[in-house]
């Protein structure tokens, strides 16, 4: 199971085999947190479900709009798996389509936040002075609103819509990025290293560039994976309030909207949507821990 | 000489991590007497502190002793269940650790720690203990013991902590002190006194103190005796003039080569090739046999004890010849 | 502050430091008015000639890392003066400065923390190639594996992390990068304090061949005042931000003037019979930076302290054969 040390030197003969013996010792060390292996498999089946989901679901017209009446509400049968909705259309069709912008909410919104937040919070952290105070006041104006209430203010002054949505949920998520960048930027500051650097003659931005910002991505990317459940969550929200993706298109969060009203007749129209939320986001959660533990170099290879 | 306080024989610990079994200790043998102070030295991953520790039953997770003996005043310490091992901690044998400042609780001052340990062990009327635990203060020489009693730790410096750490480690009446590199974090000129100190707490005290250092120098000044230990085996061991200079292990030799003294200035710090073995193979033979200029093809059993001198024993193929063993 | 004479036979001075001063104000509580200063270097002056080695020795707290970055211009001194080559190293700025800090570079005390982990080897000595020349990956490569040979490595480690190093491999990783430019003058930060001592004899002989080699000049820092007196040329004693003697190195071990000199040596444990001295116990410890006592830094804990040593601070004096003390005794 080890790795002996032939085997690791003759990688490391080439740039590109050095970076592939730390991907494939990171994938080691990943495997053997049995939560964060099994969060990452429903993952990939939700993506799989996601990009394939004109092929995998039964009925994609319903999943587009297209009601059936004469099935509304009925419990999940052989026909309809997870049953059908209020205007007769396939509950797992309509989940399957929905995961689509469930999802990509989730990726799009965390991944730019990360590429807004993480330069601007490493460049406060690094240069201090009126640069650190400059960013870090509009950080925390942006940081001082709840998240929640600001995205839909944004959301419903520039009208509903997915892509609006989006916008308005990342403008509230990347302050956190630059706060936790910033953290990283300052305490990374006065590590030996970046002195040398220093003593070398390098210039501060290329610091940044070259030393900061690399040592910041570890915890960003933790974080980041994190998040994808929770920006998942939020626009979940957007869309349960209306101002995300508009009906007859399928989200789980409009769906849960006009689920609700609909309960006590077909529970199971709000539960498969709900749940599928549930499993997103405790699934991030629990791969975001392992991919903490993972990302550090040291522990990779003694741990 | 009189029965040895403590007797360790054949002193094996493995550690069980993911990379494999690691030997730290492969066979120790060693000897305190009372009143000694015996130097532990060796480097970075020969198993010193591991040595100190065992004896003290802290071995920490992970590490298991496979085999050997520990005998204090007869009594085999690994044989006894932790109900014992926690009367003797503190009570016979007490330990003194590098850094004062993680050593010591920095939410209790220094008078409350002294009598929690003495509650532990000789509880007595509070004002009794007080009176005793400023009697330590003055014994280890910290200057206004009775203000010390209530200053929390980081107000110290570190000879202070240090100081006050032995206080605690004498407060119980212990006969054993494992020092584990006491003055490593120190100042030169702080480390003369406690060590210093140390030496006079022997006779005063009536202990006997093992000195776990990396420091050659630190043993030839302060120590009685030493043992110098390689990859987890004792490879030299003896009264401390003998074995430091008239060296006769490889490694001993090496060792005392790559130190630079006073008189060294002008020719070349020899070091010594190779590196430290990883702990993970199994020992076979002589641990210092790969680096050993002198290594032959015995030295791949283990290395018999040769006395070359009364209370000088080596480990080393090198002089079972002379001793006919 | 007297300087030292040059005569005509010793090599040319190529680092002169006058009065360097370094202070650090303390961030003050919040109901405090007045923030403490830390005087961390007071007024320090001292010469290192070409291919010689000065070594600064003293305990925690009497300035001598802080010495040795100012010099560099990692920090920025206070006051004072730091010349190199006869060029004014504190007014250099920009361009100019960056040039120069091709010939003057530092090696650090603690290996694992002064490479970057998230960097392979090539990299981290290859960086100063980057910022300062224009040759191409292939050049620096090739120049990168010379250095690492240099240092008795093997070039094969190029594409590994410091993490797979020991710390012996990774101080000599550090020596490497120091060296890419070609400098002329190394500041060596404790260099092997880290560092067992069979591993240290390495590191030691590796920095010495190099020096003979390449015309190195170095100012060693160590708190290990023998391993101080075994490489350096010339020492100088540090206590609370001052210089307080200064001599040839044997001539410090044979007679020490300064009674902080004699305590620090006879305090040293030493491995030669011969050598070992009555022990002169100090009291006391080192005062804070920040409220160091009147007039000579040291008298409180001086065995020979009179009157006027708590009034007049002591300068440095020659009191023969380029041996310097600050004392009045």
């Amino acid at each position: 199971m080890t790795m002996n040390h032939e085997e690791t030197s003759r990688q490391a003969q080439s740039a590109w085999g050095a970076r592939f013996l730390e991907y494939r010792l990171m994938w080691r060390a990943l495997r053997r947190d049995r939560l964060a292996v099994i969060s990452l498999a429903i993952i990939l089946v939700f993506v799989l479900a996601a990009v394939f989901a004109p092929s995998l679901a039964p009925y994609p017209d319903q999943a587009l709009g297209k009601a059936n009446l004469s099935e509304k509400l009925d419990p999940p049968s052989a026909t309809h798996l997870l049953g059908t909705d209020d205007l007769g259309r396939d509950v797992l069709s309509r989940i399957l389509y929905g995961s689509r912008p469930s999802l990509s909410i989730g990726i799009f919104v965390v991944g730019l936040a990360m590429i807004i937040g993480t330069p601007l919070g490493a460049i406060a952290g690094y240069a201090g002075g009126w640069l650190d105070q400059v960013i870090m006041r509009i950080t925390d104006i942006f940081l001082s609103f709840p998240a929640l209430l600001l995205a839909i203010a944004i959301s419903a002054a520039l009208g509903a819509s997915f892509f609006n949505a989006m916008l308005s949920i990342t403008l509230t998520w990347w302050p956190w990025y630059t706060r936790l960048a910033r953290a990283q930027a300052v305490s990374l500051k006065e590590q030996t290293f970046i002195e040398a650097s220093r003593a070398i003659g390098v210039p501060g931005f290329t610091i940044i560039r070259r030393h900061i910002i690399p040592n910041v991505l570890t915890p960003a990317l933790v974080q980041a994976t994190m998040d994808i459940g929770s920006a998942v969550l939020m626009g979940s929200a957007l869309s349960f309030v209306g101002l995300g993706v508009q009906l007859p298109r399928a989200d789980w969060g409009n769906m849960l909207n006009v689920a609700r009203l609909y309960f006590s007749d077909g529970p199971w129209f709000a539960i498969f949507p709900g749940l599928a939320i549930l499993l997103i986001a405790m699934c991030f959660n629990l791969l975001g821990d392992g991919v903490r533990d993972v990302l550090d170099p040291q522990s990779r290879r003694t741990g | 000489m009189d029965q040895p306080l403590v007797i360790v024989r054949d002193l094996r610990l493995q550690f069980r991590t993911y990379a494999g079994i690691v030997h730290a200790l492969n066979g120790i043998d060693l000897e305190i007497y009372e009143q000694d102070m015996l130097g532990l030295v060796g480097e970075t991953g020969c198993g010193k502190s591991m040595t100190g520790l065992s004896i003290l039953g802290l071995v920490p997770r992970g590490g298991e002793i496979v085999s050997g003996s520990i005998r204090f005043r007869g009594e085999d310490l690994l044989t006894k269940p932790e109900s014992y091992m926690q009367q003797v901690r503190g009570a016979r044998i007490a330990m003194v650790f590098q850094d004062p400042a993680t050593s010591l609780n920095p939410l209790f001052t220094v008078g409350q720690q002294l009598e929690t340990v003495m509650q532990r062990h000789h509880p007595a009327a509070k004002n009794e203990m007080r009176d005793r635990a400023l009697e330590l203060l003055k014994v280890v020489e910290l200057p206004d013991p009775a203000r010390i009693l209530d200053t929390y730790p980081h107000e110290l410096s570190g000879g202070m902590k240090q100081r006050a750490s032995i206080a605690i480690a004498l407060s119980c009446g212990a006969d054993l002190l494992i020092a584990d590199e006491p003055t490593t974090d120190l100042d030169v000129t702080v480390q003369a006194q406690i060590l210093d100190l140390l030496r006079r707490l022997r006779e005063t005290q009536g202990i006997a103190i093992l000195m776990i250092t990396h420091d050659l120098s630190v043993v030839a000044e302060t120590c009685q005796r030493v043992a110098v230990l390689y990859a987890g085996q004792v490879v030299e061991s003896g009264p401390v003039d003998d074995v430091l200079f008239e060296a006769k292990h490889p490694y001993t030799r090496a060792l005392l080569k790559a130190s630079p003294k006073r008189s060294s200035r002008g020719q070349p710090l020899q070091a010594i090739p190779g590196t430290v073995p990883s702990g993970l193979q199994p020992l076979e033979g002589c641990s210092f046999a790969p680096r050993c200029p002198h290594a032959m093809e015995v030295c791949s059993q283990p290395p018999p004890r040769a006395s070359v001198a009364p209370a000088h024993a080596v480990y080393c193929f090198l002089y079972t010849d002379a001793e006919g063993t | 502050m007297n300087e030292i004479a040059e005569t005509d036979r010793t090599p040319e001075v190529q680092v002169q430091v006058k009065n360097l001063v370094k202070h650090f104000v303390q961030r003050s509580g919040f109901l405090e008015r007045n923030p403490g200063i830390v005087r961390a270097v007071d007024g320090v002056s001292f010469e290192i000639q070409r291919k010689r080695t000065l070594g600064l020795v003293g305990e925690s707290g009497c300035g001598k890392t802080t010495i040795g970055r100012c010099v560099l211009r990692l920090l920025e001194p206070t006051a004072g003066e730091v010349t190199f080559e006869g060029v004014d190293v504190l007014g250099l700025s920009g361009r100019r400065l960056r040039r120069i800090r091709r010939d003057m570079q530092m090696v650090f005390q603690n290996p694992y923390s002064s490479l970057d982990p998230r960097m392979t080897v090539l990299n981290i000595v290859g960086e100063p190639l980057q910022t300062h020349t224009s040759l191409n990956h292939g050049r620096i490569r090739e120049r990168v594996v010379e250095l690492l040979e240099h240092v008795g490595m093997s070039g094969d480690h190029i594409y590994r992390y410091p993490h797979e190093f020991s710390g012996g491999q990774l101080q000599r990783i550090a020596v490497a990068r120091a060296l890419a430019l070609n400098p002329k003058f190394l500041v060596l930060d404790e260099p092997t304090a880290a560092l067992d001592v069979s591993v240290q004899a390495q590191v030691i002989a590796q920095l010495m061949q190099l020096q003979r080699d390449l015309d190195l000049t170095y100012l060693f820092i160590s708190h290990n005042l023998t391993l101080v007196h075994y490489i350096s040329d010339t020492i100088a004693v540090t206590y609370l931000g001052k210089i307080i003697e200064y001599a040839e190195a044997d001539e410090i071990f044979d007679n020490p003037i300064h009674p902080y000199t004699q305590a620090l040596l006879s305090a040293t444990p030493s491995l030669d019979r011969e050598f070992r001295q009555q022990r002169v116990i100090l009291g006391g410890r080192v005062p804070d930076p920040a409220n160091p006592p009147p007039g000579c830094v040291f008298h409180p804990r001086c065995p020979g302290t009179t009157d006027q040593c708590s009034k007049v601070e002591p300068h440095l004096v020659d009191v023969g054969g380029n041996h310097l003390v600050s004392c009045h005794l």
